[in-house]
């Protein structure tokens, strides 16, 4: 189990390697960048001091090099004009869009993205796993179609039609506002008792919306597992051990019919991200989505580069926390089938 | 009562299968008893009923079986008082089943749960029946591994099932069904998923436990040989009605109904007046009709060669893992083999489970690349090497050389019609229009037996043995001079299975379509070929007509085949002596002048007409 697990750590840095460089790739596909359509803009409205400025920070930020010389700049393993200053230093460019440090940019926005997205991960799997496990041990029955149909609506519902309803709702019958990860009253105040109380609450309605439709198909994809592992002759077999119903069924069909969603969690991550864009938006949610989208329009590339870069290392930390649960819950992959050990 | 008392009684036991209102009736009044320390063998071809016996026992049938009358009784012997099963509430059955009653199932491999280690499994039952100390259930687990023949129980405590053979597998099984000492155990087709070496040492096994623990225990199968070795009593059933009970060696050599001498005479045996054939024949409107297709079948006359491997090798090197290189695990799957077959001849080629015969089937259609050594064919003007043939003349080969298979369940596609399934053949190598591939299907339906205006059906409208009929039919499409038949009766009741080979001998002689018979059944084999190759862990270990092999067999090897063949005569029990403890299938362990190192070909020896025999 310790060596899967090292390897598992170990091959994450060079898949982090290849997906930054196919970020950075793909970011510069688009003809020019953010300072020489700039540049072309100035010089026409003839401003020369401008475009000197513009043109200065390009040499800075090595955009008139060969892209792949760029990159190393960018990753910190070539020299640029200020030495080697990097993504490996900590330097992680400079916004042409907000002009201020990429760092500076970003600062407020990752913690609560993280945060949101990760409780929407937990929130989806402590939702839907009981709520499936509910719909497939009495398939058929008024339970089991009672779950289906809110699965279904909840996979339908987009989410920033929930939010929008949510927030209307909320403001027009109990008079409060559920924007932003606090109540505007706290927004500068001071860390207190009652500021916790309204965070907690803002981001739990945040995190609820966020993983409806989540649960909405991870409830429906592992009642349908789960009615495929319960026909299988191993949980026969249980139970002419006498094994209790509980237990069994725990121990036995559940264990196996998780194992693909245990696998998803990697995947669940980036999708959230990009698919709470737009419930951010609504909400106000301080998270990193809404900076992505100016970024890419306005084709700032150290900023895009450094989210997507960020959402990527989310994703790796999440197939490997998926790698290693699944290690953990199925000996097949530890130990690897037919072999010895 | 007197003498033994039965554990389990049976009164007039009647199964229903709800199917939206209708009910029907899958057992009627079914009576029985298994005394304690006995076995009673339930016999009966798939569909009679047997395993919903098994399951209404457990108190398991499925949601839409219904006990509509009748009653099952369980008489433990450790107490004295006699339960009735088919009236006991859920909690209290959860608490006799696996505890007084417990279940070994048929498929260890399905039954066991691929997540759950063997020693967890077995504690777990334990724990969940007996109040006891960890350190206790431990020392049980331990000891009820040793008494199953797992050679060293504290390894196998922490192993997966997936990480044991299939023969440690079923002892695991076994294991996980007496863990608790019961009273009665339901054995359904135990030994059936089970090489015949390893299936012989599993029934000896069961046996000698069932002695010692003086079990009541009810074996169901469908294998006359395997009631030979284990059975008291002999009970046969035929869709849900009992034909015919007694002691097990007045229902075999003296059955008194129809269908229990049918079904014996069914049976391929290895002694005695080969197999008598049915062989159909009268399919000339058939093959006229596919004679468009069928003209250009190079087909060389009977008895010249018509396919040549020599000196063929195949190894496989087991997938590393990680970064830290294991040692390199190479398999020979093929090792230094030599094989002819002429054109219309039938050859047998029998081994176990992994000894090589799939490898050696998929060489020949050239899915696979030899190694070494060549695979030669004769295209109508002399022998040419299949591995040099390419472009048009590597299509022909591949519609001369067709695949019989082993599942008729799994291999025809249940979303396509049997017209699509028998046409895909002339479609895929672009042969006629639509109207002339309707009229070859057909025929070819005709030519093995099933009638023409089925073609709209799916498989699942079909019985196995029809099913299996469709593959042939599949396979006689293009008109091929070499049928590759991999085990295609070894899923199929007995009777079928007779006929499904008789249907195969009819096309040899009519068509004279040669065959490489896969099987690991030598009965089976010595029904059909004309020459049997015996195949094990790799290599040719003998080769002989069949008469002579069967008379005179050489290599311990094929000795210990044959013993371990159960035949269905109670005079003739398996001879363990030959199996040497189950290692009969390890070269390194055969006697001079047989052994036979890891790697090392085989030289072989002359021993009579046409036989040889592989020596180091």
């Amino acid at each position: 189990m310790l060596r899967y697990a090292v390897e598992r750590l170990i091959l994450m840095v060079p898949a982090f390697v290849a997906i930054a460089a196919l970020i950075f790739l793909v970011i510069q596909l688009p003809p020019g960048d953010y300072l020489s359509n700039q540049i072309l803009e100035l010089k026409s409205q003839g401003d020369a001091a401008g475009a000197a400025k513009a043109e200065y920070l390009r040499k800075e930020y090595s955009l008139d090099k060969p892209v792949i010389e760029q990159f190393g700049v960018w990753l910190g393993v070539w020299p640029g004009p200020r030495g080697f200053s990097g993504l490996l230093q900590g330097d992680f460019g400079y916004s042409f869009e907000f002009k201020k440090p990429v760092a500076d940019v970003v600062e407020y926005a990752l913690g609560p993205t993280v945060l949101v997205n990760v409780l929407a991960v937990v929130a989806i799997y402590l939702i839907a796993l009981p709520l499936g496990i509910l719909a497939a041990t009495k398939q058929y029955s008024l339970r089991d179609y009672t779950i289906a149909g809110f699965a279904y609506v909840a996979m339908a519902t987009p989410g920033f039609l929930l939010a929008l309803i949510v927030l209307v709702y909320a403001n027009s019958w109990f008079g409060v506002s559920i924007g932003g990860l606090v109540d505007p009253q706290y927004a500068e105040a001071e860390w207190s008792f009652a500021k916790v109380q309204s965070l907690v609450a803002h981001l739990a309605v945040a995190v609820l919306i966020i993983a409806f439709s989540g649960v909405g198909s991870m409830i429906r994809r592992l009642r349908a597992n789960l009615l495929d592992e319960l026909r299988k002759p191993y949980v026969t077999a249980a139970r002419a051990r006498g094994i209790s119903e509980t237990r069994l069924l725990l121990r036995y069909p559940v264990r196996m019919a998780i194992i693909p969603f245990i696998a998803d969690i990697g995947n669940l991550l980036p999708s959230l991200v990009s698919g709470s864009v737009i419930v951010s938006v609504v909400l106000s949610l301080p998270t990193v989505g809404p900076i992505l989208v100016r970024a890419l329009q306005a084709q700032d590339q150290f900023l895009a580069g450094f989210i997507l870069l960020f959402a990527a290392a989310l994703t790796l930390v999440g197939t490997v926390v998926s790698d290693l649960l699944l290690g953990l819950i199925d000996p097949r992959v530890r130990l690897g089938q037919g072999h010895e050990r | 009562m007197n003498g033994v008392a039965d554990v389990l009684t049976i009164n007039k036991l009647s199964v229903g299968y709800r199917d939206g209102r209708q009910v029907r009736q899958i057992l009627r009044e079914v009576s029985f008893s298994v005394p304690q320390g006995k076995t009673v063998a339930l016999v009966g071809e798939s569909g009679s009923g047997k395993s919903t016996i098994a399951t209404a026992v457990m108190g398991l049938l499925p949601k839409q079986r219904v006990v509509q009358s009748g009653r099952i009784l369980f008489h433990d012997p450790n107490g004295e008082f006699e339960t009735e099963l088919s009236k006991l509430p859920d909690g209290a059955f959860q608490k006799l089943r696996g505890n007084r009653i417990a279940m070994a199932f048929q498929e260890p491999s399905a039954a066991l749960s691929p997540v759950v280690s063997i020693g967890a499994m077995l504690s777990e039952t334990l724990l969940m029946h007996e109040r006891t100390s960890p350190g206790d259930a431990r020392r049980r687990v331990l000891q009820v591994l040793a008494q199953v023949g797992f050679p060293d129980p504290e390894a196998a405590f922490k192993r997966y099932p997936f990480e044991l053979s299939g023969g440690l597998r079923q002892r695991a099984m076994l294991a996980s069904a007496l863990i608790c000492k019961p009273a009665l155990v339901i054995a359904d087709e135990p030994t059936s998923a089970l090489d015949v070496t390893v299936q012989a040492m599993a029934l000896k096994l069961l046996a000698d436990l069932q002695d010692e623990m003086r079990l009541g225990l009810l074996f169901i199968t469908h294998d006359f040989g395997v009631v030979a070795n284990v059975a008291d009593e002999v009970i046969v059933l035929r869709d849900g009605v009992i034909v015919e009970q007694g002691a097990m060696a007045d229902v075999l050599t003296k059955p008194q109904t129809d269908y229990t001498k049918a079904l014996l005479a069914a049976v391929p045996r290895l002694d005695g007046p080969p197999f008598e054939l049915n062989t159909p024949h009268a399919r000339g409107t058939a093959v006229q009709a596919l004679s468009p297709v069928w003209k250009e079948r190079i087909g060389p006359a009977p008895g010249t060669p018509l396919l040549e491997l020599k000196d063929v090798s195949k190894s496989f090197t087991a997938r590393k893992r990680g970064f830290v290189a294991a040692d390199s695990d190479s398999v020979d799957a093929v090792l230094g083999v030599d094989l002819a077959i002429s054109a219309g001849e039938c050859v047998g080629l029998v081994g176990e489970s992994g000894c090589g015969k799939s490898t050696l089937s998929k060489l020949i259609l050239r899915a696979l690349t030899p190694d070494s050594g060549t695979i030669r064919v004769n295209d109508g003007k002399g022998m040419v090497s299949v591995a040099d043939l390419a472009g048009p003349a590597l299509t022909k080969y591949r519609s001369r050389v067709q695949y019989v298979f082993q599942d008729p369940f799994a291999s025809l596609n249940p979303r396509l019609t049997t017209e699509e399934i028998v046409t895909e053949p002339f479609v895929i190598h672009g042969i006629g229009d639509h109207r002339q591939r309707l009229r070859w299907a057909a025929a070819l339906l005709e030519m093995v037996g099933l009638d023409g205006n089925m073609l709209m059906r799916h498989p699942n409208a079909f019985s196995g043995g029809q099913r299996q009929r469709i593959g042939i039919a599949r396979a006689l499409a293009l008109g091929p001079d070499l049928l590759i038949c991999d085990e295609p009766v070894s899923a199929l009741d007995v009777s079928v299975q007779a006929q499904i080979l008789g249907l195969l001998e009819g096309l040899r002689q009519d068509l004279g379509i040669a065959s490489l018979f896969v099987s690991h059944n030598l009965a089976v084999v010595r029904a059909v070929a004309a020459r049997v190759f015996v195949m094990c862990r790799g290599r040719i270990v003998e080769a002989a007509p069949t008469a002579e092999l069967f008379a005179n067999p050489r290599h311990p090897y094929t000795k210990a085949l044959l013993a371990a063949n159960p035949e269905p005569d109670p005079e003739r029990k398996l001879d363990l002596a030959a199996l040497m403890q189950g290692r009969a299938s390890d070269p390194s362990a055969w006697d001079e002048p047989y052994r036979l190192k890891k790697g090392a070909k085989a030289r072989y020896e002359t021993v009579g007409e046409g036989h040889i025999v592989a020596v180091a």
